[in-house]
């Protein structure tokens, strides 16, 4: 039996040792707990652009929801816009926990000061981008947030746990656009290989730099803020996706993608890392238009939240 | 901008900061069936109660997790300190409070 006495809460007298001793035994940070200010700084700054990008990843598929083939399309991709929409609330309010505003959150997201993940800045040209975003772009997503549902931040966990039970329905529906797809005509199955070709890639790039480049692993993984390293991950991925694009009968656009018995992984090719700074320092095709289309909206309905103030306040006065 | 969680803020309720100028932060309460209690799903923000709780069903019920919603203003909310509450959890020396600590004979049988 463990006793309290037994935990580190106890004995250590400097809050660094009992943060780290906390973490260490894997218990989870609570938001009233003492944590170095870098910890902080280092998960507010995550989360945000973590919510971010699911609220910015509600519009390349936004776009497709009018021109769905069928109503049944239509219904689920409806469902899955609004799911990231609820995404994105549930990470602000685990911000939110740190100390950050929700206010401010959307200041930063609005002056370009936070980013959101790069892969919301490439263009959803075909249909098949349905497909192949809720199966590539969302099964990285996954890959990426299942290690973040075992983080040290409870908060973050806990929105991570949510969330990933929620993903994987957009994944499988991803999933399920292509298999259509791919027992259709040619042109469908040209058009599945079209939306695989351009997709592929900056779905790799989703899980960040090489680790040899990675100048935040180190610290992220003694807090336990990040579990598996950005290479890691991005190998998982590769060997999980490999033989469901063989099961489509699509090609992934990677000649150098084959298995390696003695490794027991699949090797691949290298990542266009220039085309990877170039997106996220703000040149991607989609940049300015995503960030853009957001302020514009948060402008428009600026009325609504002051309408819906002035109701309740007013509400609030008659009942005194 | 505050980075400085003050103590009285509760467990996991979120503590709204300087430049906080939007609508006010509620926390959610969800009865998942009947017969369990209400649980803290999580927060939103929303003018008043009525509103927030048509928010809470859409964040937090989209798929039927739930059969009862409360809302509560966050400011409403008060809890302990945790680390100075530290003393007052510490019940390991008292054992006794505990079903396993009396040894029953196993003639007894179950008790």
């Amino acid at each position: 039996m463990t006793t309290l006495a037994d935990t580190p809460m106890s004995g250590a007298d400097d809050p660094t040792t009992r943060f780290q001793a906390i973490v260490d035994v894997e218990d989870k940070i609570e938001p009233s707990d003492w944590m170095p200010e870098g910890y902080r700084k280092t998960l507010i700054r995550q989360i945000a652009q973590h919510a971010h990008s699911e609220v910015i990843g509600m519009q390349p598929e936004g776009n497709w929801i009018s021109r769905a083939p069928s109503l049944r399309r239509k219904a689920i991709l409806m469902a899955k816009v609004q799911d990231e929409a609820g995404h994105g609330l549930y990470l602000y309010s685990a911000a939110e926990t740190l100390g950050i505003s929700r206010d401010e959150m959307m200041d930063l997201l609005h002056q370009g000061r936070h980013k959101y993940s790069s892969i919301f800045n490439y263009p959803t040209l075909t249909w098949a981008d349905m497909g192949a975003i809720g199966w590539l772009v969302d099964g990285a997503a996954i890959t990426n947030q299942v290690m973040l549902s075992r983080c040290s931040y409870g908060p973050y966990a806990r929105a991570m746990v949510r969330i990933c039970r929620e993903e994987s329905f957009h994944q499988r529906q991803g999933y399920e656009i292509l298999i259509a797809l791919c027992n259709g005509t040619d042109e469908q199955r040209a058009m599945a290989q079209d939306a695989v070709d351009r997709w592929w890639w900056p779905s790799l790039m989703m899980f960040g730099p090489n680790d040899s480049e990675s100048s935040h692993t180190e610290q992220s993984m003694a807090w336990k803020i990040k579990r598996v390293s950005n290479d890691d991950l991005r190998q998982q991925f590769v060997d999980m996706t490999v033989p469901q694009a063989a099961f489509l009968g699509v090609t992934l656009p990677d000649p150098d993608l084959e298995w390696n018995e003695e490794r027991d992984h699949y090797d691949f090719g290298e990542i266009d890392w220039d085309e990877f700074w170039s997106v996220v320092k703000g040149n991607g095709p989609m940049n300015r238009e995503r960030l853009e289309h957001k302020v514009g909206a948060w402008e428009a309905h600026a009325w609504v939240r002051e309408a819906a103030q002035a109701h309740a306040s007013k509400k609030q006065e008659a009942g005194r | 901008m505050s980075y400085d969680v003050p103590h009285t803020s509760g467990e996991e309720f979120a503590t709204s900061s300087d430049v906080e100028r939007g609508l006010p932060m509620w926390e959610v309460f969800v009865r998942q069936r009947r017969g369990l209690s209400h649980v803290h799903s999580g927060s939103l923000h929303a003018p008043d109660a009525e509103t927030a709780l048509q928010a809470a069903r859409d964040v937090y019920t989209r798929r039927q997790e739930g059969v009862s919603i409360w809302v509560v203003p966050s400011t409403a909310v008060s809890a302990f300190d945790p680390e100075a509450a530290a003393d007052f959890y510490d019940a390991s020396h008292k054992e006794y409070r505990q079903a396993t600590y009396y040894k029953i004979p196993d003639e007894v049988g179950q008790m």
